[in-house]
């Protein structure tokens, strides 16, 4: 592929490739939602069928390390909506310092994962892994909170898979923003990679309250 | 032929590994999903050998539980499934539309590579103790009690899913922002419609499945419970899933045929199609309405009652759109100037086919009769007639159409007329026989059989025979033709659509000028540059043998 200045060759003008990429980012954002509508249908069908088991699986995770990473994650969405304004009125440092600080805020997003995911596995609550809901609990009430605890693992799981995945596309835009290659005229890919943290973010927001909130008030 | 071309423009095994050039990559997924093809009829080829006697004369009844589901996972995911877009859109839709390439050419080649390690997983699980879930995975046997390398095989399929997202994606996108000036919506060709369509369902329908399989490889791996009932799971929440896909996913099998069809049809008539607006709109109604009647797969289950009422009549639905397409068809030929060329012998046989197959399948979703039919040889022949009468007859049909495009060169034309009613005969005679078989009370993926129904096993292995000949006399003579094939010339037919207006081979760029469309979609008369009298006699293709 070649390209002249910021244009690759299939297209005609540097409008059409930034549509053309806004489109893509969209679309990819639609398979991704049917993609984690596989998981919520599971967890609401199990849910529904279990719905007293779930709440009681629910309240062993700790709601405040959750409300933290909750704030921490809306705030990274923050920082990633001022670099994208940053980067359309040109404020290169601003741009810069905005993106490390959604970097920052994701890492720590997953730090606190990390340390609820040790909780986990220190309760023996890792499914498949010598699980064990309680000391004594019985093989229905084991099978039943480990289809939790498969949920609560796959979807954060996959949620953080998601996050990495961003935290690595957030390096490559610093080390690009570094070199000052967004302008007002070409900042598509600040902008594309601001649409992707905003959905996975918006993900959590739907997770948060599906596996904390059950039943706590 | 033009002197570079985009198969000469530059040399070496690099230059094609690492190609973004649209052309080049559907040439790479046209060489690996005949291997699947090939890897798929070799299967297919014991299934019925041993089939030919009562009790099965090949292997054991193991082992043919592993022959049908490594058909089926080889066929529908890796050759059905890309074969039409993959190859054959890949090739045309940025052509088609006036565009240099696709919207986003690294990704295409990704596309590819993504499909050959979902298929290098596949065929390790078909070489180290084989796939014997059958090829919709049901859980629990797949996730639980099968003993056959089942995991390789789940994961294979889940990351070739992906190379389907990123085409369909690709496609959507390069149809929205990449048409050439003048090319509007309604002068699109309906292939590209056709394209479209199938876009839509693979962005919405594969990752469904993609998330579904990877939870039962879970499932299988750390022992987790989702489908199974003994650990509280559901397992027809499964089958939902898997379905919520796998129906739509026949459409992606079937639509980029029909479009085929559509552009074959107008070609051979010399006449503008009927009703473009209405075939083009069919399309789009078959994928929106193909994702709401998947639970017709799940009759016998025991859904309520009125979940079946209600998805035996969406799938009464969906045919209106396929009926659609037949009438206007049907209705293109009608005092059309016709010639039997061969993308014509294979559209006219689509069109019965799939008639054969579409009505059948209404035989299906009507709750009562498919109590009866349910798991028997009618459900087997139903969706052969759609999935190889329809399919792989537009595949093999749109391959010749296009060939002289592809390759610059012509096939011979009355080998391959031999061919294309060679596979016509042999496909009826294999797969006719199963409806009655079907209709009889012989279960599917039975290794043996009662004796009174072996005059009609014999003869459809007799007939799978014929089918096999008939496969492989065009891979003989079109790759023969590649070298020694008669130049075509940029328009050999003539088509009217943007493809046939660069030479044969096109160059890397597709055109010297992007070009400006002025004329509306399948227009003989008002084509002087096509050189044809359309209210005379049309002019051959080449000389009518």
């Amino acid at each position: 592929m070649h390209r002249t200045g910021e244009l690759y060759e299939q297209y005609r003008t540097l409008e059409q490739q930034r549509e053309t990429a806004s489109l893509g980012m969209w679309i990819f954002l639609s398979t991704e939602v049917l993609f984690f509508g596989g998981l919520f249908m599971t967890y609401t069908l199990n849910r529904s069928t279990y719905p007293a088991i779930f709440s009681e699986a629910s309240k062993t995770i700790k709601l405040s390390w959750g409300a933290i990473n909750t704030v921490v994650l809306i705030g990274s969405s923050l920082t990633m909506a001022m670099s994208v304004w940053a980067s359309q009125v040109g404020k290169r440092k601003l741009l810069t310092f905005m993106l490390i600080a959604t970097l920052v805020l994701g890492c720590l997003f997953l730090g606190i994962k990390s340390i609820e995911y040790h909780d986990k596995y220190v309760e023996h609550h890792i499914p498949g892994w010598n699980f064990q809901f309680e000391p004594g609990a019985d093989a229905a009430t084991n099978a039943h909170t480990q289809l939790f605890f498969s949920l609560y693992f796959g979807m954060t799981g996959l949620h953080a898979l998601h996050m990495i995945v961003g935290a690595g596309l957030l390096l490559w835009l610093i080390k690009e923003s570094l070199r000052g290659r967004f302008t007002p005229e070409y900042n598509t890919p600040v902008e594309n990679i601001g649409l992707y943290w905003h959905f996975v973010d918006i993900v959590w927001i739907f997770l948060f309250p599906l596996l904390y909130l059950i039943d706590r008030h | 032929m033009p002197r570079e071309h985009y198969l000469n423009a530059t040399y070496g095994i690099r230059s094609w590994l690492l190609t973004t050039d649209h052309k080049r990559i559907a040439l790479l997924y046209l060489a690996s999903v005949t291997f699947f093809f090939f890897v798929g009829g070799a299967f297919a080829t014991m299934i019925r050998i041993h089939l030919l006697s009562p009790k099965g004369l090949l292997v054991t009844p193991e082992t043919y539980n592993k022959l049908f589901t490594m058909h089926g996972v080889a066929m529908i995911f890796f050759f059905l499934i890309p074969s039409i877009p993959a190859v054959l859109g890949n090739f045309l839709l940025p052509i088609m539309i006036g565009a240099k390439d696709l919207a986003f050419p690294k990704i295409n080649l990704l596309s590819w590579y993504i499909y050959l390690i979902g298929g290098c997983f596949v065929l390790y699980s078909f070489s180290t103790g084989g796939l014997d879930t059958g090829w919709t995975f049901y859980t629990p046997l797949s996730s639980v009690y099968s003993n056959s390398a089942v995991t390789p095989a789940v994961l294979g399929v889940f990351i070739n899913g992906f190379s389907s997202i990123l085409t369909g994606l690709n496609f959507i996108v390069t149809v929205h922002t990449m048409r050439a000036p003048g090319m509007t919506w309604f002068r699109l060709p309906l292939f590209v419609w056709a394209q479209y369509a199938t876009s839509i369902i693979f962005i919405l329908g594969t990752p469904v499945i993609a998330i579904t399989l990877l939870l039962a490889g879970m499932e299988r791996m750390f022992h987790l419970g989702f489908f199974n009932p003994a650990l509280g799971g559901d397992p027809i929440l499964f089958q939902h899933l898997f379905w919520f896909y796998s129906h739509p996913a026949v459409y992606i099998m079937i639509l980029p045929a029909m479009g085929v069809v559509s552009e074959i049809i107008p070609t051979f008539a010399r006449k503008p199609i009927f009703g473009y607006s209405f075939i083009a709109g069919s399309s789009i109604a078959i994928a929106v309405i193909g994702f709401f009647v998947w639970a017709h797969h799940m009759f016998v289950t025991g859904e309520s009652t009125y979940a079946a009422l209600t998805f035996s009549l969406l799938s009464y639905l969906v045919a209106i759109p396929s009926a659609v397409k037949v009438f206007n068809w049907t209705s293109t030929l009608y005092k059309g100037s016709i010639s039997y060329d061969t993308p014509m012998l294979y559209a006219l046989g689509f069109i019965g086919l799939f008639l054969i197959g579409g009505l059948t399948g209404l035989f299906l979703a009507c709750l009562g009769l498919d109590i009866h039919l349910h798991d028997t040889y009618f459900v087997i022949a139903h969706f052969h007639y759609i999935m190889v009468g329809g399919a792989v007859m537009g595949y093999v049909g749109g391959l010749h159409y296009w060939w002289p495009k592809i390759t610059g060169k012509l096939y011979p034309e009355f080998l391959a007329r031999i061919a294309a009613i060679t596979l016509f005969l042999g496909f009826n005679l294999t797969f006719f026989p199963q409806f009655i078989l079907g209709y009889l009370g012989m279960p599917r993926r039975y290794a043996s059989y009662p004796p009174e129904f072996q005059v009609l096993n014999v003869m459809s292995t007799a007939g799978a025979s014929i089918l096999a000949l008939g496969y492989l006399l065009p891979m003989i003579y079109l790759t023969w033709s590649m070298r020694y094939g008669e130049v075509a010339g940029p328009n050999p037919w003539p088509g009217t659509g943007l493809e046939w207006r660069t030479p044969s081979p096109p160059p890397t760029e597709n055109f010297e000028v992007t070009p400006e469309v002025t004329w509306e979609p399948y227009d003989y008369e008002n084509r002087p540059d096509l050189g044809l009298d359309v209210k005379g006699a049309p002019a051959l293709a080449h000389g009518d043998d």
